[in-house]
């Protein structure tokens, strides 16, 4: 353990920290990346995902498009985007990062609308709603669960995979790593272990954060009946 | 990393990479002139996956049951699982590689199977838990015991569900062995990033990218494949 160890002690260093290109500016930098990529996700996939559960249809399209992102690796989008007409720098991993948080929020947005009882929705039409006012004033407050569910799993992989940002020249805390391995295992082995703590932190941090977001915006009678649910829609999603 | 320009610089330092004929992004030229490289990658990339499925198989499953046959462990088993697939893939390479060699295959692999884990430990749970309770008792009335019973009932019964999970762990190990690529075990991902480094040869990503894909989708294919020749029985009812 005693690679451990000197990690902590790197990361002990206050020097690391505020140094320029130290952990809070690699630390902003992947902040700044997640919550581009994360909204740009939500704009594309929210609207997305809820019309079609509205709609009933697309189930089809939303598993394909879950399973084709699933076989892309993310460095193949991450390399081949800064070659097309986007260029280098942020936007281009911004970007790529997008593509991958999309599809969880689309499968967890069309499931949490697809999953309101039938009865629910047609005693709302028989209270004379329309299809507008079913959306907004039943289904989209039912799948509030599901929606807050989707966007924990889009956070988290996105905080994750933007470790990944660093291989493209993006930035972000992965950079602390990579340049351990650049120096090598003798010289750089404490500053690699430090960043993989701390990249390990975020995500746990991200991960804790939004399941309290979901927990906080889940009505209290939903609770349970979600837990149990949940380790189905997880394997589909 | 240092041989990559720094992240200030918009432009590619080197020229040749432009836009012109000489970047393109496929070429048969490439394709035929590294045949023998890209196809040892490929080799490495199937290998590796291969491996890390069928270890991830042997460990999950026995994790499965246990958490089935002592409920007081699916929680800690199904958490702890959760916490090591949260860890970003780059982040448990770094805290391996110092224990287990810089450019080790078998970081690579460790990290893989830990991610692996999760996927089927979770849904053999999930199959195993679905056997219905009627269909366990007409096996306890036969006189099959705890290992007959879980052998010969519930663990056919649950195989679509495992093989689901299966499923599941190859395609995404599929992608992630490229993340090796950073300490030089990436299999394709050598070449994606390989042709990044190389002054942005696209030929190399593309190439690397299609056959990762392709063989994400074959392998996907070959398990639905093995599932069917696994469970007779179910053939009928689907198709």
């Amino acid at each position: 353990m005693s690679y451990f160890r000197d990690g902590i002690v790197w990361l002990n260093d206050p020097l690391n920290w505020t140094n320029p290109g130290g952990l809070l500016d690699r630390l902003q930098e992947h902040l700044v990346i997640t919550f581009w990529a994360v909204l740009i996700a939500c704009v594309v996939g929210l609207p997305l995902g809820i019309w079609l559960g509205h709609r009933g249809r697309g189930g089809g399209l939303v598993v394909t498009v879950a399973n084709l992102t699933r076989a892309i690796p993310t460095l193949a989008l991450l390399t081949i985007l800064p070659l097309t007409a986007i260029g280098f720098g942020k936007l281009p991993v911004i970007l790529a990062l997008a593509v991958f948080a999309v599809p969880p929020l689309l499968a967890n947005a069309y499931v949490g609308l697809r999953s309101v009882d039938p009865e629910t929705k047609e005693a709302a039409i028989g209270m004379g709603l329309s299809g507008g006012q079913l959306l907004r004033s039943v289904e989209l407050p039912l799948s509030v669960p599901y929606l807050a569910a989707g966007l924990r799993t889009a956070v988290v992989q996105v905080v994750a995979t933007a470790t990944l940002a660093t291989l493209v020249n993006g930035g972000g805390l992965g950079t602390i790593i990579s340049a351990g391995f650049g120096l090598g295992i003798s010289r750089g082995g404490a500053q690699i272990v430090a960043g993989g703590i701390a990249v390990v932190l975020l995500a746990l941090l991200a991960e804790g954060l939004f399941a309290g977001i979901e927990r906080l915006v889940t009505p209290r009678p939903l609770r349970s009946a979600r837990r149990r649910r949940r380790g189905r829609a997880a394997t589909t999603a | 990393m240092s041989f990559l320009s720094p992240a200030t610089a918009p432009v590619p330092l080197a020229a040749p990479a432009g836009d012109g004929p000489g970047n393109p992004w496929f070429s048969w030229q490439y394709v035929q002139d590294n045949a023998d490289t890209i196809m040892s990658k490929l080799g490495f990339h199937i290998g590796i996956t291969l491996e890390t499925v069928v270890i991830a198989l042997l460990v999950a499953v026995p994790l499965a049951v246990l958490a089935y046959w002592i409920r007081p462990l699916t929680g800690p088993i199904l958490a702890l699982s959760g916490v090591l697939y949260t860890i970003p893939s780059l982040a448990l390479l770094a805290l391996l590689a110092p224990l287990l060699g810089a450019t080790s295959r078998v970081t690579v692999l460790i990290a893989l199977v830990l991610y692996a884990l999760l996927l089927v430990i979770r849904n053999a749970l999930t199959g195993l838990t679905e056997v219905p309770a009627d269909v366990k008792d007409a096996a306890a009335g036969m006189g099959y015991g705890r290992f007959g019973r879980l052998w010969h009932v519930e663990l056919p019964l649950a195989l679509p569900a495992i093989v689901i999970g299966l499923r599941l762990a190859t395609v995404s190990t599929v992608a992630l062995v490229t993340i090796g690529a950073i300490i030089g075990q990436g299999g394709l991902g050598d070449l994606i990033l390989g042709g990044f480094a190389n002054n942005f040869y696209r030929a190399e990503i593309v190439t690397g990218t299609v056959l990762c894909v392709v063989l994400a989708l074959v392998l996907d294919l070959a398990l639905v494949g093995v599932g069917r020749v696994l469970t007779p029985w179910s053939r009928r009812r689907t198709s």
